[in-house]
């Protein structure tokens, strides 16, 4: 590849926001597939888009409104059934604060 | 003959079921008969859901005895495992929701438990819905009926290669990018992606929003319509979803074409198609000349776009949608002792190769310093995408093109390369951008006995348009069903 669209620290700064643990073999692979897609994804730039408007949805516009009541029958035994880890009727989690 | 039963349609079943021939009970045995003996070589299910099956089955025998039988009543599904089934554990084909059992149901789910369709098992699929194989996933890869050394097409593979080897009578896939559409070709059966907001995607695990729709596969186009009728509708639990009436899409199929204007665009006939895949698409074209439709000539410019446009807006909503993932309330977990090593490992360990791309490829377009430069400019070709299908129908009623401009490929082929492998949605992945509905339909063989399809696009909510469209091809007879030969 003669010029990669993305270098290795930039791959591990997305993979920080992105929240991922990526080995060394993982980064290359990534940094490899991601400048070919990229650069790839460039002929975008051919196309005149200044006086496009973007679109971010499709469906029938509007967002619709409805009663704020509630809907569904809480249920604690339900919604904790597949926590990996639970503390009586809690998630359990690492501890966040010493 | 009651192992013959599985290969029946829709329509059939339900009239020997109403004429009570045979029994719900019999007609899901013989599927679950026909799964012992194919699925080993094709992979086509996750879960298989045998006694929940018979138990469906046993209460829709006696809801036909009663009288009292609505619209799928006994019919067995499959279900790709990315609808959320009460009590059934639901995979999304990742190690992520490996044990992971849903304590409710997608609203779909909802509406053919009501209409007494029996679920028979929850069909395999690419991880997350990212793929154009089945070969992404965590449990295995699915292999196509016809030639199990091919891929039945992604993502729904499972779906498409439960309904062609006769495992059930109709299944339930999702498309985002082509991910029914073209596994429908390559498998050889129906299937079709309405409208976007024309079904509620309550309940589905959620890919790309803008872009998810749930779609059925059948044997017919009739089957597909007879399902749709039944999953369509709205829902106040999807926001997106559309308020609009459902009309009954079996009455739409009257096999009339006459006059109908059939657009041709030149874009979707260029090098790189198979010349076999061209021959039974311009065939098929005739044949519709000969039923008195008309062939206009049209063109979609931004064709060539797509699939760039595609895998910026579609990864950068998946980069959002993936992030609930995070080991804490379900799914896989990795234990760390602070909160940010769990979420790392717990996603580093849940997640597949390719579900790790689009995440960092969307995360990346998302992040500061490249937003405009990639994900406005997506959205930015994704109206001029649209643009070209609104113009188009201002010419014609359906647009005719091949699903995918070759059959099915080898397995192992393309995952080297995934570049190539999103190539395979050339030409389906524009329909989703402008949220149009898309049947897939069969329309010859190559000389290898691999399935071609026919992709039939529609102008919003024109399901009917074309439904009514495939299933006059079908009548012709021009392509006889072919059993997979397992």
């Amino acid at each position: 590849m003669a010029d990669s669209k993305i270098s290795v620290e930039q791959v591990r700064h997305v993979a920080r926001l992105a929240r991922l643990e990526l080995s060394a073999a993982d980064e290359i692979a990534l940094q490899a597939n991601l400048s070919e897609i990229l650069q790839y994804i460039d002929q975008l730039n051919r196309l005149d888009t200044s006086a496009v408007a973007p679109t971010a949805q499709v469906g029938e516009t509007g967002t619709p409104m409805r009663e704020d009541v509630i809907a569904n029958r809480p249920d604690p035994e339900a919604m904790l059934a597949n926590a990996p880890a639970r503390a009586g009727n809690l998630f359990k989690v690492p501890r966040i604060i010493e | 003959m009651t192992s013959e039963l599985n290969r029946m349609t829709i329509a059939e079943a339900r009239d020997g079921l109403a004429r009570r021939e045979f029994s719900a009970l019999e007609l899901t045995r013989a599927c679950l008969e026909q799964i012992k003996l194919v699925d080993p070589k094709i992979n086509a299910f996750i879960t298989v859901c045998a006694r929940e099956a018979l138990a469906q089955a046993a209460a829709a025998d006696r809801r036909l005895a009663a009288g009292d039988a609505p619209a799928l009543c006994g019919i067995p599904l499959a279900i790709k495992d990315i609808y959320a089934t009460r009590g059934v554990r639901t995979t999304c084909a990742s190690k992520m929701l490996e044990n992971f059992v849903p304590p409710f149901d997608a609203t779909v789910i909802a509406r053919l438990r009501e209409a007494g369709a029996v679920f028979i098992g929850k069909a395999n699929m690419d991880e997350f819905a990212m793929g154009s194989s089945t070969e992404n996933s965590a449990f295995g890869v699915t292999r196509n009926p016809h030639n199990v050394e091919r891929v039945p097409g992604g993502s729904s593979g499972g779906s498409a290669a439960a309904v062609a080897a006769d495992e059930c009578l109709g299944a339930l896939g999702t498309d985002t990018g082509g991910s029914i559409r073209l596994p429908a070709a390559f498998c050889g059966v129906a299937g079709i992606k309405p409208t976007y907001s024309r079904v509620s995607r309550y309940g589905v695990i959620a890919y790309a929003s803008s872009l998810d729709q749930v779609g059925p596969f059948a044997k017919t186009v009739r089957d597909a319509a007879i399902l749709l009728r039944t999953l369509a509708g709205h829902d106040p639990r999807d926001s997106t979803c559309s308020a609009r009436p459902v009309p009954d899409y079996e009455a739409a199929l009257t096999g009339d074409v006459r006059g109908m204007r059939i657009g041709v665009p030149k874009e979707y006939f260029v090098a790189g198609m198979e010349p076999q895949v061209e021959t039974a698409i311009r065939a098929a074209l005739a044949s519709y000349e000969r039923l008195g439709a008309k062939l206009v000539d049209i063109s979609l410019p931004h064709t060539e776009y797509a699939i760039a446009a595609y895998y910026i807006v579609a990864t950068a909503e998946a980069s959002a949608n993936l992030a609930r993932y995070d080991g804490i309330r379900y799914g896989l977990r990795v234990d760390a002792d602070n909160t940010g090593d769990l979420y790392n490992r717990t996603r580093a360990a849940g997640f597949g190769t390719e579900v790790k791309r689009r995440i960092m490829l969307g995360t990346f377009v998302l992040s500061a310093g490249y937003y405009d430069a990639y994900y406005l400019k997506g959205q930015k070709v994704r109206t001029l995408i649209r643009g070209d299908f609104d113009r188009a129908f201002a010419r014609c009623d359906v647009i005719a093109t091949p699903v995918a401009p070759t059959t099915a490929f080898k397995i192992g082929e393309k995952m080297a390369d995934p570049l190539q492998m999103y190539l395979s949605d050339i030409f389906t992945i524009s329909v989703n951008l402008a949220g149009l509905p898309g049947l897939s339909i069969p329309c010859g063989f190559d000389r290898d006995g691999l399935p071609i399809g026919l992709q039939l696009i529609g102008a919003p909510f024109a399901e009917e348009t074309i439904l009514r469209a495939g299933d006059a091809f079908e009548r012709t007879g021009a392509v006889k069903r072919r059993a997979a030969i397992l």
